[in-house]
């Protein structure tokens, strides 16, 4: 029954780390890239860590596969949030594919910060919000 | 009647080499920075699930104090890369 168990996580494992690399090597657009590398990986050492925790017979691994599960899950929406912020401010291009981008024209050049829609009084700063393969339903 | 042994052996070692391996053609192929550094967080995060196999098969619980430390490394480095990349923008 264990043996049952460890093998459907494994594989479950395993194919989810496969499908993250496929997604790294084929996707169009950093942006893309990063979506599916992050989750997909996250999901896949974190069943593998579990394969290991339920293999071990021991408290002190299931306590520190258990710790690195946590770890994995709080630093990997950090890291990827400020790689794609950086990679934002630097203009990595989108893909060609994208109908909105909703950052447009919301960021500060000089202090990078994030302005709110409302604060700004004139409608003029609202209109390259829009991206522009979506001018049409402006 | 297959092992489990045999199954960690032929199948699921092979299948994260392989995935490593198709990262490490976007690691060299990348056309921005931001495209390697994601790549190279992707390995070193496949190289604790690889660690974590190789413990349960070599029966080493100490291994997976090394994929914490992993963990660690992949976190500070791609923070300190995107920190870098965003103050490069400035100057």
């Amino acid at each position: 029954m264990t043996e049952i168990i460890l093998g459907v996580l494994s594989t479950g494992g395993a194919l989810s780390i496969l499908f993250a690399s496929i997604g790294i090597l084929r996707m169009p657009d950093f942006y893309l890239r990063l979506s599916v590398t992050v989750k997909a990986s996250t999901l896949g050492v974190g069943l593998l860590l579990i394969c290991a925790a339920i293999m071990f017979p021991d408290i002190s691994v299931t306590t520190k596969a258990i710790a690195i599960i946590f770890f994995l899950i709080i630093t990997a929406p950090i890291g990827a949030h400020m790689i794609g912020r950086a990679a934002y401010f630097t203009g990595t291009p989108l893909w060609k594919g994208t109908i909105i981008d909703e950052l447009a024209g919301m960021y500060n050049e000089e202090t990078h910060e994030l302005e709110s829609e409302d604060e700004d009084g004139d409608p003029e700063n609202n209109i390259p919000n829009i991206a522009k393969s979506d001018e049409e339903t402006e | 009647m297959i092992t489990l042994e045999a199954y960690f052996d032929y199948v699921i070692l092979p299948i994260l080499s392989i995935s490593v391996m198709l990262v490490f053609i976007r690691l060299f192929k990348g056309p921005a920075v931001v495209d390697r550094v994601v790549a190279l967080d992707l390995v070193i995060t496949i190289g604790i699930g690889i660690i974590t196999v190789y413990s349960i098969r070599s029966n080493q619980e100490v291994f997976l104090d090394v994929a914490i430390i992993l963990a660690l490394i992949a976190f500070l480095g791609t923070v300190a890369f995107a920190y870098y990349i965003e103050k490069q923008k400035d100057d």
